[in-house]
């Protein structure tokens, strides 16, 4: 194997969890980082050594999966099933709340909180991946965190008519 | 001198680290004096620490083998566009040869090994919050744990005379067999990673050889049935004087 691939091979765990989390579907999820790595080894001469490869496979993957949802995919409902096993019983309720809430928000703000508060990206790498303003970033940071806090919290009037709309935007 | 107010970003910005010193201290200052603003925060801390929760484990599952066998399935038309793209750079036809032609068969030379050290160290040594996947307070069922996944006995060698303590370990996919990471830090946050293989065949002993990239240095070495590569990017001697005290150790096994 190449040095390329080698350290391909390894970001798979990574990838994995980041299209977990924006998918929340085991299957796609694996369908998006396959598709990724299969771009990334036919681009690979476009990929610079000294940058960072897994913000470039991010920015990959997320165009993937942007695609993804506008061609309807997204109306494949939460499966509950392909969601990992609970490591403690004992927070069972309240993260199968967190479960509940991260599926009702948009893919935007998904996909920011993922990759900074999950992906511990900086607010710039995330701009970059997304292909938005930083300002954007922290926007939708904030207004992604304040919609979870108030879906966790059972204020659910009026926020899930919000998110649906964002669905049919999507470009 | 008169600072700007703090705003709801600099509470997230707080939150994900990503505030210089001065300014965390002033949101440090700010939150002691408002309690609504430090609840905020805390249920923003309580958020992140849920989505970790929720998605961490999907970093330990077994890699489904269609994703593992897509680097290696090097097909024809990615390969030909390679060899073109090092052509246009002016490579020699010598290189065109090499990347095309070479076999697909995962190496396991102690070579590809140390690649791989070096690639899981790079990987994983900037992580502040998941450098490890087992801390060292756990380090009985660390070393029980990666044991089991290795099938053999593993040991994590006492580095406090070298001035690193251990920070706790992962196990990460190989070519052929799973590789154990053991983290180690100074006082002073220097990292380095012990990366520990068992072949199923004994292989020739080497002594210690080097290989180098961006800064960081990998000793890399076979004794009998494992591999090892201690990567880091201290100085040479001082590495080497750890890869001693590593190899010494193991050895009274």
């Amino acid at each position: 194997m190449s040095d390329f691939a080698q350290d391909l091979t390894l970001q798979i765990p990574r990838l994995r969890r980041y299209a977990r989390a924006l998918t929340h579907d085991s299957a796609w999820a694996d369908d998006l980082v396959q598709d990724t790595m299969e771009r990334a080894l036919g681009r690979r001469w476009l990929f610079r050594a000294d940058s960072n490869l897994i913000a470039w496979l991010f920015t990959m993957l997320h165009r993937l999966y942007l695609n993804d949802v506008s061609s309807h995919r997204m109306a494949r409902a939460v499966s509950e099933d392909s969601a990992p096993e609970l490591a403690s019983s004992g927070d069972m309720a309240t993260q199968l709340d967190l479960r509940r809430a991260l599926a009702q928000l948009n893919p935007e703000h998904r996909a920011v909180i993922v990759l900074i508060g999950l992906e511990q990206l900086s607010y710039k790498e995330a701009a970059t991946i997304l292909d938005v303003p930083i300002g954007t970033v922290m926007s939708r940071l904030m207004r992604g965190r304040e919609k979870l806090r108030a879906l966790l919290s059972g204020e659910t009037e009026g926020l899930a008519a919000a998110a649906t709309p964002f669905l049919t935007r999507i470009k | 001198m008169n600072s700007p107010p703090i705003r709801e970003t600099d509470l997230h910005a707080y939150v994900d680290g990503q505030l210089d010193a001065s300014r965390r201290a002033e949101v440090e200052a700010y939150l002691a004096e408002h309690p609504a603003a430090f609840e905020q925060v805390q249920h923003f801390r309580e958020q992140i620490q849920g989505i970790h929760r929720e998605y961490d484990d999907v970093l330990n599952e077994p890699i489904p083998l269609r994703l593992s066998q897509v680097s290696h399935r090097r097909s024809w038309p990615h390969g030909l566009a390679a060899g073109i793209a090092w052509l246009a750079c002016g490579a020699a036809a010598g290189w065109f040869a090499h990347a095309t032609v070479q076999p697909q068969n995962i190496s396991v030379s102690p070579s590809a090994f140390a690649r791989d050290a070096l690639a899981a160290h790079i990987l994983f040594v900037g992580e502040k919050r998941h450098a490890v996947e087992v801390p060292a307070e756990q380090e009985a069922h660390l070393i029980a744990w990666l044991s089991r996944r290795l099938d053999t006995p593993i040991q994590a060698p006492d580095l406090h005379g070298q001035g690193f303590s251990l920070l706790g370990g992962r196990l990460l996919p190989g070519g052929d067999a799973p590789l154990a990471q053991l983290m180690y830090e100074s006082k002073i946050g220097e990292r380095l990673t012990l990366t520990v293989k068992h072949a199923a065949q004994r292989t020739d002993q080497t002594g210690f050889e080097i290989l180098e990239k961006n800064g960081i240095s990998v000793f890399y070495w076979i004794d009998q049935r494992y591999g090892y590569a201690l990567s880091g990017n201290i100085d040479k001697p001082r590495l080497l004087s750890v890869a001693q005290a590593v190899e010494i150790q193991l050895k009274r096994r």
